[in-house]
């Protein structure tokens, strides 16, 4: 083991007791797995994951100008959000390119939280100081003082509703605030799965506790820790974007296919005070054609995985790159997204991944590969 | 929990069991923790020449692909089937159901061969 200082979430008991294969993530001492990693991605397709997210990065933004500062920043309107919502939006860089992508949540007309990737949390918090020249509202760095977990697959709701009965009526990417003792929870409707499930914010002093509760009266497997390991490749059937592969700050939310995320026009419609950082390079990039390349799902002839940074060829000519690859398990084939010219990103159009000791055809699919029924 | 110590170990992590003079090659259980999830096992074909320090193939993980290297010189004389159709049989069993490849020797073997007592105090087990 190294001896640098890892971080460690409010869950790090917990995950000893589990038997976790704890592993350095983005300086975090987090669960890679409990058991296996094809066995959790399975547990949660079929029944219900726990997974601790607690190194993601959480913020608060309280004050008249939370708002117009939040829709400087994020790619998404902010100022229309209704309370209780949660957007998924892209903190750009000048060139359109990502600095991060985040949650916001509207809590109240002035009072804003947000999720953010533990990687990327310091450069957040810089940027949001450096960008917030004249406007008043407070930001808080809650990371530390709360922890959060996912909850995943088809149980979780029938779990909760012995909990709360509010929480499985919430709708997607909706979210409530529970108070239990003097602690308050926040649950939203959300997840990086693909799966129904929500994600919990919540006092880091209760975390143990809070789990104990929420499981105690559960029927033995229907809900049960998994690690990181399996979060990846359920996000990559679910065809979601990990930052640092399919975006970063070379790449560009059009690019990697976000277009939803992306207001190219916000600051035009009325009531609007401004455009939000990098909506210029993006509309520039959105012009014309559209990006020069575009993020495809593929499917490989073989069962070997194909890794990020493997080409992608058309032919003899090199066209792109792999961003994310994996032996699906829901699937049983090999999957992955990956970067290619804009030109070869036809439905249906058979490429060829150089996977180093091999090559293997590819089949250019719809994304995502999996949706739940 | 020990290694069989009926094996000889490499520092890369594959066992070899020599019965004979035919020796029976694997990855250990310290390899298949790290790899976590086998997911694909390719190794070369019966009849294929191997020397001292060759790979035999490759093993891939949900993480990472790895070689697997031979510490005997001789020729391939089985291939484990089952484990290339069902790559979860080596993190089930890495020594038994799990082993990947058979060779016939030609009296060359490597020099850096660790008994188990060694490779286990070398490479514990969590």
């Amino acid at each position: 083991m190294s001896t640098t200082t890892l971080r460690k979430t409010p869950f790090h008991k917990y995950h000893i007791q589990h038997g976790a294969k704890l592993v350095d993530y983005t300086g975090w001492e987090m669960p890679l797995l409990y058991s296996s990693i094809i066995d959790e991605h399975r547990q949660v397709r079929e029944r219900g994951g726990l997974f601790d997210v607690s190194h993601m990065g959480r913020f608060t933004f309280k004050g008249k100008d939370a708002a117009r500062f939040l829709d400087r920043v994020c790619t998404r309107r902010i100022g229309s959000m209704q309370e209780r919502q949660v957007r998924y939006a892209l903190v750009c860089n000048e060139r359109g390119g990502c600095r991060d992508d985040v949650l916001v949540y509207r809590h109240g007309e002035s009072d804003f939280s947000m999720v953010c990737n533990a990687a990327n949390r310091d450069k957040l918090i810089e940027h949001f100081a450096a960008n917030k020249g004249d406007m008043v509202y407070r930001f808080a760095d809650i990371t530390d003082k709360t922890a959060m977990v996912a909850l995943q697959g088809p149980n979780v709701m029938d779990v909760l509703s012995g909990f709360s009965r509010e929480i499985p009526t919430l709708k997607r990417y909706r979210f409530t605030e529970k108070s239990l003792f003097i602690a308050k929870f926040m649950v939203s409707r959300t997840g990086y799965t693909g799966e129904d499930g929500v994600e919990v914010i919540l006092p880091a002093a209760m975390a143990g506790k809070a789990v104990e509760m929420i499981l105690k009266n559960m029927d033995e497997g229907a809900i049960t820790p998994c690690g990181l390991g399996s979060r990846d490749s359920l996000r990559l059937e679910a065809g979601m974007a990990l930052y640092g592969h399919e975006i970063d700050e070379d790449i560009d939310p059009l690019t990697a296919g976000l277009d939803f995320a992306v207001a190219l026009d916000k600051g035009e419609k009325d009531g609007e005070e401004g455009g939000f950082i990098g909506q210029d390079a993006l509309r520039e990039i959105a012009s014309g054609d559209g990006p020069a390349r575009r993020l495809v799902g593929l499917r490989l002839s073989g069962r070997r995985a194909a890794r990020q940074g493997m080409n992608v060829l058309d032919g003899e000519s090199t066209i792109g790159s792999v961003t994310s690859g994996c032996l699906s398990p829901t699937l049983d084939a090999s999957i992955a997204m990956a970067l290619v010219d804009r030109a070869a990103t036809d439905i249906g159009r058979k490429l060829t991944v150089d996977l180093g000791r091999a090559t293997d055809e590819a089949e250019v699919v719809e994304l995502p590969f999996y949706k739940s029924s | 929990m020990a290694s069989p110590t009926d094996c000889l170990y490499t520092d890369s992590h594959e066992w070899f069991r020599k019965e004979g003079d035919v020796v029976t090659i694997g990855i250990t259980q310290f390899a298949t923790n790290e790899l976590t999830d086998i997911t694909y096992v390719e190794m070369k074909p019966a009849g294929t020449a191997i020397k001292v320090g060759d790979a035999l193939g490759e093993v891939e993980s949900v993480k990472t692909s790895s070689d697997v290297y031979s510490a005997f010189g001789g020729e391939v004389v089985e291939v484990n089937e089952a484990a290339s159709s069902d790559p979860s049989l080596l993190n089930q069993d890495p020594y038994g159901a799990g082993w990947l490849i058979k060779l016939r020797c030609d009296g060359d073997a490597g020099t850096d061969l660790l008994e188990p007592s060694a490779y286990d105090s070398k490479y514990p087990l969590d």
